[in-house]
């Protein structure tokens, strides 16, 4: 046990982590954040993020018209399906409009929608430079207000002592450290990167996941404290989830290996069979639909099939898509069964009517006739060489079994509060958000829980 | 033009990667122009490495640089491609070639410009006039620096000619050119989009540093060179032949013009220094510290000519000042110098196709 303890110790140094650590210093605590990330990757998946969901009664910032509460919510429970704590994702909702002045008060800068996102650009507070500038700019600010970072600092255990954390256990360069803080912000995000974990959940098909963000939420705080009876929330096998490019490295391939083509596509399976329609929505409201989609394809792959006339109907990826003069050539080089390919395109094609009305960013009702499963929009059949093909492989961003925390971002014990636990962002998600997901929420979770959670904190910690 | 194959293909490599994220569009004028494309052909990098201004906002705020396997690094990227365009660009060739990268080359043309000015002192002073004339006469001045100036100004041309078609630009229209002025007077693209300036001097601390010292030597620089035009349209037209008073508009222009970009180009290397030079054209930092030095000397070397202008060291003083003037001029297309002109280029364009 050290005697240089600081009052305070936030687990985690990502966005949520770092709002802890700014509130709490600037409430008058010493705060020491523990960051098991080397410095270039310090921010978790925060480095990956690019907006920022956020209420707003007339403009705000880069946010035009108003997005109110009620909106809001009724865009989460959408979908969620209903699987949403209400007075938690109010009080989430509700704090996001001051969350935005208070952002831009400790460094972050934001800018109009990005090319290509316009759809966001009422609802969504987009970044200047992305998640990590807002890292970066959070850093700055807590070393200005004298909170120190400790670089991988990998916490080992958290001691309790009934309804106390008494110790935190961590290692750095390969030695064993022990501290008291009065209080712990745990903030070290889901579970994601520990794909044996994800196996227990989700069968062996989870080893073909692609982790979208960092490897370094292995979820070793939160197994430790559910190991100790510290209250759990959500389901282990939901997560967000959507089909990337099946290129895309195994960790970390963020927002380039997105792909948006199927909705001008057929996507089908190892065996070049369809599996669900591919128009049924524009593709932000479909996007995260897709990773449990080809999760439950064979393999967990899936096959994007497009041709010429549809190449520039979306936005670049970062691989270059396989090419081909024929469907033949083209199953060949994707390694699809050439006929059964042939045939599932003209099946589709025949099934193909008039196309005249097709609009690449509206619902235009462009559908199949009798074919099963249908395609209800933007279905032109594919006909127009070059062919194009993408692999899709589920890539998951975070896990949202969780900490379940209360209004105050509490966590608990039995049926009682955790005198000196609170948590903030991903690894307490699942208290909100039972399933689904909506763009730019997950930052709103870890401002607003970030904050909430430094400033109880420091209030406990100045108290004792 | 053959340009170097492995850096544009690198620089293509990380647009593309930097086409798919879109999260730096916001930073300066690049990334909208570089979002607009889908493919990038070997003149639509050149106009993008020539648009970027090196502030490395997008660097720092990258999730994918080293250690990550993209290994991303678009500022060093673009530098290497827009200096090898310089030196692919330049006429004559070889000369870009020769100068851009190496600082000793440079120096080496410093003190040959020296030796120029001393032996032409020797050679052809002494036919009775005063001030600085009596070191170099007024013809033979002019007999050395008319074809320094013009010659400098003809390359500068046929290299911009050349940009222009590389690039696949339209016909010019003021409108265009406008636009880049503006922009270069502000050095709007150093603001970092947010008005908080540009990372260089410290990781990814936002500051003004850069763009105020590049103003300070670009301003003081068109100051000097007004100061310059003044006194030779006084000379020839209104018979006012120098030395000029304190008070007279080039003495003034020419003092405030010296001090700035005195201060601006020590304050340059300073800053230089203590950046990251892995983001940077790392190859040509030796051919970029020497030419700023260079920059210095000559408004360093003028302002001491003002200040000691009546004592026993004028004669060096202007030898030494001269020398540099000429090298000055003669290195302008090869060395740094020439980044201010395609930097227009290229603000004249993206205004262009921005319509």
């Amino acid at each position: 046990m050290t005697s240089d303890s600081p009052d305070i110790t936030i687990i985690g140094g990502g966005n949520a982590a770092l709002c802890a650590a700014i509130t709490a210093a600037e409430a008058g605590a010493r705060v020491l954040i523990l960051e098991t990330a080397p410095k270039p990757y310090r921010g978790g998946n925060s480095r990956h993020t690019r907006n920022f969901r956020c209420m707003h009664h007339g403009p705000l910032g880069p946010l035009v018209d108003s997005y109110t509460e009620e909106e809001y919510l009724a865009d989460l429970m959408k979908v969620t399906g209903g699987k949403t704590d209400e007075g938690l994702a109010r009080l989430a909702i509700r704090s996001s409009e001051e969350c935005l002045p208070w952002m831009q008060e400790h460094g972050v800068r934001f800018q109009p929608s990005l090319s290509g996102t316009l759809s966001l650009a009422r609802t969504n507070a987009f970044f200047l430079g992305g998640g990590k500038s807002l890292v970066n700019a959070y850093y700055r600010t807590a070393d200005r207000l004298g909170v120190q970072v400790e670089y991988e600092a990998a916490v080992t255990h958290l001691d309790l002592d009934d309804d106390r954390v008494t110790r935190i256990d961590y290692t750095q360069d390969g030695k064993r450290h022990s501290i008291a803080p009065k209080s712990v912000v745990v903030a070290s995000g889901g579970f994601q990167a520990d794909t044996d974990w994800l196996a227990r959940a989700w069968g062996p098909a989870a080893k073909n996941f692609l982790i979208r963000g960092t490897p370094y939420n292995r979820g070793v705080v939160l197994a430790d404290l559910l190991d100790q009876g510290i209250e759990q929330v959500g389901d282990p096998t939901q997560c967000h989830a959507v089909a990337i490019d099946g290129r895309a490295p195994k960790f970390d391939g963020g927002i380039v290996t997105r792909l948006d083509c199927v909705p001008f596509s057929i996507v089908v399976n190892k065996d070049a069979q369809r599996f669900y329609d591919e128009g049924e929505d524009v593709w932000p409201k479909r996007y995260a639909i897709w990773g449990r989609l080809v999760a439950a394809q064979p393999d967990q792959v899936g096959y994007v099939i497009i041709d010429a006339k549809s190449l520039e109907l979306f936005m670049p990826s970062v691989f270059p898509p396989i090419k081909a003069d024929t469907l033949e050539e083209l199953a060949d080089k994707m390694g699809l069964p050439a006929d059964a390919l042939v045939q599932t395109v003209a099946e589709f094609n025949n099934s193909c009517g008039d196309t005249s009305q097709f609009h690449p960013t509206e619902l235009d009702g462009v559908s199949t006739t009798g074919l099963n499963p249908p395609k209800t929009n933007w279905a032109r059949p594919i006909t127009e060489p070059p062919f194009y093909g993408y692999s899709l492989r589920t890539g998951v961003t975070f896990t949202y079994l969780g900490l379940k925390v209360d209004d105050r971002a509490q966590c608990a014990i039995g049926n009682r509060p955790v005198t000196n636990l609170w948590a903030a962002g991903e690894t307490m998600a699942g208290s909100i958000l039972g399933q689904g997901y909506l763009a730019g929420f997950g930052m709103t979770i870890g401002t607003v829980f970030g904050r909430i959670a430094g400033k109880e904190a420091a209030a406990h910690a100045n108290a004792t | 033009m053959q340009m170097q194959p492995d850096l544009l293909q690198e620089a293509r490599r990380q647009a593309e990667i930097c086409n798919a994220c879109r999260y730096c569009e916001g930073y300066c004028s690049v990334f909208p122009a570089l979002h607009a494309e889908r493919a990038f052909a070997d003149g639509d990098l050149t106009q993008l490495a020539n648009l970027c201004h090196n502030c490395r906002g997008c660097y720092y705020a990258c999730q994918y640089t080293a250690p990550h396997e993209f290994d991303l690094n678009l500022p060093q990227a673009l530098a290497n491609v827009r200096q090898d365009s310089w030196e692919e660009l330049a006429f004559p060739r070889a000369a870009g070639k020769a100068f851009q990268k190496n600082g000793a080359l440079i120096a080496l043309v410093t003190v040959l410009g020296f030796s120029l000015l001393f032996w032409a002192a020797r050679a052809l002073a002494s036919v009775g006039g005063e001030g600085f004339y009596a070191v170099l006469s007024h013809n033979a001045m002019v007999a050395i620096f008319l074809p320094a100036f013009l010659f400098p100004l003809v390359s500068i041309g046929v290299s911009l000619r050349r940009y222009w078609r590389h690039v696949g630009a339209g016909p010019l229209r003021p409108g265009q050119v406008l636009a880049a002025l503006r922009s270069a007077a502000q050095m709007k693209n150093l603001k970092g989009g947010h008005g908080d300036g540009c990372n260089f001097e410290d990781e990814d601390r936002f500051t003004h540093a850069r763009r105020a010292v590049h103003q300070a030597v670009m301003y003081g620089f068109l100051l000097c060179f007004a100061a310059t035009s003044v006194a030779t349209v006084m000379h020839y037209v209104f018979g006012m032949p120098a030395p000029y008073g304190l008070f007279s508009v080039p003495k003034l222009l020419g003092i405030a013009g010296g001090l700035l970009l005195t201060a601006g180009c020590v304050e340059m290397i300073r800053l230089k220094l203590r950046a990251d030079r892995q983001l940077g054209a790392v190859r040509a930092f030796g051919g970029e510290l020497a030419f700023i030095g260079l920059l210095g000397f000559v408004a360093f070397s003028g302002l001491a000519l003002y200040a000691l202008g009546q004592t026993p060291a004028m004669p060096v003083l202007l030898v030494l000042h001269l020398g540099a003037v000429l090298a000055f001029f003669l290195l302008t297309p090869f060395t740094k110098m020439a980044h201010g002109f395609y930097r227009l280029a290229a603000l004249t364009l993206d205004a262009q196709r921005k319509g």
